[in-house]
């Protein structure tokens, strides 16, 4: 909901889609059942036909069209490895979230807060130092586990500046509510004067 | 029709029948009830047990809602809440929804099969006690306010030592484990009765739908649990003795501890979905006056569900980062899973559109289960859309989808099903009109907490927060569920009101009040301990339609069994595929062994649970007692010629056949173990896979002595076995005992070699992953080999004894299925344990 960038709103658009099909197909099946309470007479269509009519072309037509659609939203929002793409390292304990930045001098790193530029895909290489955390701002996009022991990639994208909150999915303790973050997302200029003063020299 | 045979007693009249099987299959009052095996008593015992932890789970639930209600409530702490969340869904899931389906198995198999009990009622009964001390031992720690409180599903690390220092986590694994000791034991015995538990003539294509539904069901938790016992025993292990299989510092994977949860628990929603759908299959023909549309298609359909149900564990997994070429397959996987389940919708929509639908409550439970299994279902399909679900992953979305799942398609088909088979249950008819209060409470109840939540969680509330800021936008719709689900706590409670008034003030109703075809309906209500004065031989897959005079003729006796003789209790076996009666199966009365065995296990998981090991290999040595002389009391000590079963027909007692049910028994107990050593090799290439250096080259070795001894050990059993059935069979008794002592020696051998990997060459467990691999494996090695030599040991003083002979033989046959099953898994565990190093 209220998506702000593009692997949220291809998801969003997703949704929309799949939450029409699912009413209309809630309809008819209820509907149907009701059929013989409202009508004193009819000819019920033939057992065969519903079976196979309803039963495995309709549902293999719509899934089959669902999974390609699904594919294709997957590949885009899946990290593709492009060269020069921005990375951040982000390590979640509990219950707090470090952001590093590879590409900044002097392993500079940020608290709670990751900063970003608008416009531009980012990387997100996710790991936890204790428990089983999940990474997620809703707005950028879908979410990504932080599991010790492992580095888990996710790509996302800002369209627009502003502050995104983000929070830990994965339960992971006491504190797991209040384990929260924000993507600060930057105008360009902006974004140059934070690296600036992080000590970048461009 | 007279079936008896010339010299048999004069046939009993129905109500001299009535009185010598009562006193044949009842059990004895007051504190005989403690020996109860007959699987009616059993299996309300299950029912009632688990909707009383239906009740504790629903509070839980409404601990949670009072604690979501408004942002920032104080009502729980963190901590708190936490212990109730996880119980909530520990409870309702292994404490209501399994063992509900286990006593509702219990209680109709026999009956839909016009048998008189099932396979093993002593199992029934132990099955019972496991589930209900298993049950005990959270809800008590939960009053002590030592719950588990890592989440339902105890995703290591969180669960693991480090983290959870408590006993809480142990509460679960050992809590859990016990209830689902029940679990593969009923499975066990589900697969058997329906195999050959049956009534004469009822061959596949004749057993009621609901049969094939539970039977399918069956299969998937004796597939289904293994893994997840495999798993909690080996958190266990980690937490009890820091053998490090989930640690990524040491050569485990956190992420191995989800493959087996989930291996389990998705296709645990299945079992849960299936014998809801069955109870549809069942009462919707019976209240459109239509047969069921698509019997053959359902059953097709279900098989299909069972076999797709296991290659979907992962989608609970798509945020985990497994391979986008994996996530494809487990995505599409879990989008097939629609069809069989569209095939069964529509089987419905068609039975209903040809037949006249009766509103009765149960039917209103089916329109109330058809909207909201549909809505669960759709939104199943939207989170099997891999880059939705990353969104909607861990939300209050999932918590409201899956509640539409296990309510649409469990719950509310329960109630459909309590409704109907009420009458058959009591004896008592109901009235509706305090039932579609109840009704109409729980469906609003149910629509107005649950709906929303799907916004609620796309609006981004993560699942399993105690609280939340006000500033979110949550509050409204947190309020509303929380209203809604005080409503439809109110609906249950009226529910229960209006049973329990029923059981003790209903109008006695008359047998099959609803006009249904299957035989549950054909004997007296409530059902005697014998269920029916004889058994039918059928003919099609609705006796009672076909003959309407049936129930008096076989209370008459004029069907197979009629004639109590011997102070036995019998019942009919029969050929799997065709339902020709193949052997007469004796079955045990009361005794308290199931509850002697069952405490002897509690006490192996208590002394556990308290780390006092010693105590825990006591209890080791009381099981195997117990089960030396659970085995021991059945069987015979000298050959039975084949016994008449009326209708002109003799048949072999079981001890004298040549595939009792004790045997298919075995059979379907090695497929559960294999599933679970399956599992385990699954866990150790696993581990392989993902973590780094895996086995590290520093500790492995190689060693020659262990493994040929091993081996030596598999070749002389084996052939001691084969040896000493066949002088069995040519009745050389001593020469059979004779090898029977051989293989309980290459047993003891085995036990010995295997022991000797982790006591002298493996390094120690805790060390690294690979090394506590090597020991569980070597472990589950010995352990197999220590039971082989107690079979061979117990065979061996059967035969001395008088109870084998060549006809009567079924210790060797199990014994050499077991023989078989370690040889298998004695190969395989040796190229685990010593594979690597010889190829290093």
């Amino acid at each position: 909901m209220a998506p702000a960038g593009e692997a949220a709103q291809a998801i969003a658009t997703l949704w929309w889609v799949m939450l029409a099909g699912s009413v209309v197909i809630f309809l008819g099946v209820v509907g149907a059942s009701l059929l013989p309470l409202v009508l004193r007479r009819w000819s019920a269509p033939s057992a065969r036909a519903m079976l196979i009519g309803g039963g495995l072309v309709f549902p293999g037509v719509v899934l089959l069209a669902l999974l390609v659609a699904a594919l294709l939203v997957g590949d885009r929002l899946s990290p593709r490895g492009e060269p020069g793409v921005l990375r951040i390292e982000a390590e979640a304990r509990q219950w707090a979230w470090t952001f590093q930045y590879p590409d900044l001098p002097g392993q500079a790193a940020t608290e709670g807060v990751l900063h970003v530029p608008v416009g531009r895909p980012f990387e997100v290489q996710v790991t936890s130092r204790d428990v089983i955390h999940s990474f997620w701002a809703p707005r950028l996009g879908g979410k990504i586990d932080a599991i010790p022991g492992h580095t888990n990639v996710i790509r996302l994208q800002a369209d627009a500046p502003g502050i995104y909150r983000g929070q830990c999915a994965e339960f992971c303790g006491n504190a797991h509510a209040m384990m929260d973050f924000v993507v600060q997302a930057h105008s360009p200029a902006d974004y140059a004067a934070w690296r600036a003063a992080q000590g970048a020299t461009e | 029709m007279s079936d008896q045979t010339p010299g048999a007693p004069a046939p009993l009249s129905a109500i001299g029948r009535h009185k010598a099987l009562e006193r044949l299959w009842g059990t004895a009052p007051g504190w005989g009830a403690l020996s109860a095996v007959n699987h009616s008593t059993v299996g309300l015992r299950f029912i009632i047990t688990s909707f009383v932890f239906f009740l504790i789970g629903g509070v839980l639930a409404m601990l949670i809602r009072a604690q979501l209600a408004g942002p920032e409530t104080d009502f729980l702490d963190a901590a708190a809440y936490a212990q109730v969340f996880t119980m909530h869904g520990t409870v309702m899931m292994f404490l209501f929804a399994i063992p509900a389906i286990e006593g509702l198995a219990l209680y109709m198999l026999p009956k839909l099969l016009g048998a008189r009990d099932l396979a093993f009622p002593r199992l029934s009964a132990f099955g019972y006690w496991c589930y209900l001390f298993g049950g005990s031992i959270l809800i008590l720690a939960m009053l002590g306010g030592v719950a588990p409180d890592s989440g339902w599903f105890m995703y290591t690390p969180l669960s693991s030592k480090p983290y959870s220092p408590g006993i809480n986590s142990d509460v679960w694994l050992i809590g859990v484990t016990f209830v689902e000791v029940s679990a593969v034991c009923a499975a066990v015995e589900f697969m058997t009765t329906v195999l050959k538990i049956r009534t004469g003539g009822m061959a596949l294509h004749r057993m009621p739908i609901m049969v094939w539904y539970l039977w399918v069901t069956a299969a998937m938790m004796l597939f289904g649990f293994p893994p997840l016992i495999l798993g909690s025993v080996l958190l266990e292990l980690e937490r009890a003795f820091d053998w490090p299989f989930f640690d990524p510092t040491r050569g485990g994977s956190p992420l191995l501890w989800q493959h087996l949860f989930w291996l389990f628990g998705h296709p645990e929603v299945y079992i849960i979905f299936l014998p809801g759908a069955g109870i549809i299959s069942t009462i919707l023909p019976v209240f459109t006056g239509q047969k069921l549309v698509g019997y053959a298609w359902i059953i097709v359909a279900l098989i299909a569900l069972g076999f797709i149900s296991f290659g979907i564990w992962a989608h609970h997994m798509f945020a985990t980062g497994i391979p986008h070429l994996s996530l494809a397959f487990f995505s599409a996987a879990s989008t097939l899973v629609v069809i069989p389940t569209a095939v069964q919708i529509f089987a419905w929509l068609a039975t209903l559109l040809s037949g006249r639908p009766r509103i009765t409550l149960s039917m209103l439970y089916f329109y109330g289960f058809l909207s909201t299994f549909v809505i669960g279902g759709l939104t199943g399909v939207m989170v099997a859309v891999v880059p939705f679900d990353w969104q909607a992953h861990d939300t209050h979305f999932i918590v409201a989808h899956l509640h539409y799942v296990l309510m649409g398609g469990f719950v509310f088909p329960v109630l459909a099903g309590i409704y109907y088979w009420l009458p058959h249950f009591t004896g008592r008819k109901h009235l509706e009109g305090l039932g579609r209060t109840a009704f109409a409470l729980i469906m609003i109840g149910f629509n107005a907490a649950f709906l929303p939540m799907h916004l609620t969680g796309l609006w981004g509330m993560p699942r399993r927060v105690f609280t939340y800021g006000g500033e979110m936008g949550w509050d409204l719709l947190n309020l509303i569920s929380s209203v809604a689900g005080f409503i439809l706590a109110i609906g249950f409670a009226l529910v229960v009101v209006d049973v329990v008034q029923v059981a003790r003030f209903g109008r006695r109703s008359r047998r099959n009040p609803w006009g249904a075809s299957t035989l549950e309906w054909g004997m007296p209500t409530p059902p005697p301990a014998y269920n029916i004065g004889s058994q039918p031989h059928v003919t099609s897959r609705d006796p009672l339609e076909d003959d309407p005079g049936l129930p008096a003729a076989l209370a008459r006796g004029e069907g197979y069994l009629g004639q109590p003789r011997n102070g036995w209790r019998e019942t009919l076996s029969v050929h799997m595929l065709s339902g020709e009666p193949d052997q007469v199966v004796l079955l045990p009365g009361p005794t308290l062994m199931p509850l002697w065995t069952a405490l002897a296990t509690g006490l192996f998981f208590v002394s556990f649970l308290f780390k006092l090991y010693p105590l825990s290999a006591i209890a080791f040595v009381l099981i195997v007692i117990c089960g030396w002389r659970w085995m021991w009391a059945s069987g015979l000590r000298e050959d039975v010629a084949p016994v008449d079963i009326g209708r002109g027909q003799t048949a072999p007692l079981h001890a004298m056949a040549a595939d009792p049910p004790t045997l298919w028994g075995m059979v379907f107990t090695l497929m559960a173990n294999g599933v679970f050593f399956g599992a385990l090799v699954f866990g150790y290439l696993f581990l392989w896979v993902v973590a780094p250096n895996w086995p590290p080259p520093a500790l492995l070795a190689r060693e020659p002595v262990t493994p040929l001894l091993v081996l030596a050990g598999l070749a002389t059993g084996l052939a001691a076995v084969w040896r000493g059935a066949r002088a069995n069979g040519e009745s050389r008794a001593a020469d059979s005992q004779t090898w029977l002592l051989v293989s309980a020696a290459a047993g003891a051998v085995i036990a010995g070699g295997a022991l000797a990997v982790p006591l002298f060459t493996a390094p120690a467990p805790n060390s690294h992953a690979y090394a506590a691999a090597v020991t569980f494996i070597s472990g589950y090695l010995a352990f197999h080999g220590l039971i082989a030599a107690i079979l061979s040991a117990y065979a061996w003083a059967r035969s001395r004894n008088g109870w084998i002979s060549a006809q009567r033989a079924v210790e060797f046959s199990a014994l050499r299925l077991w023989w078989l099953y370690l040889g298998a898994t004695g190969l395989i565990s040796l190229a685990l344990l010593h594979g690597p190093a010889w190829m290093s």
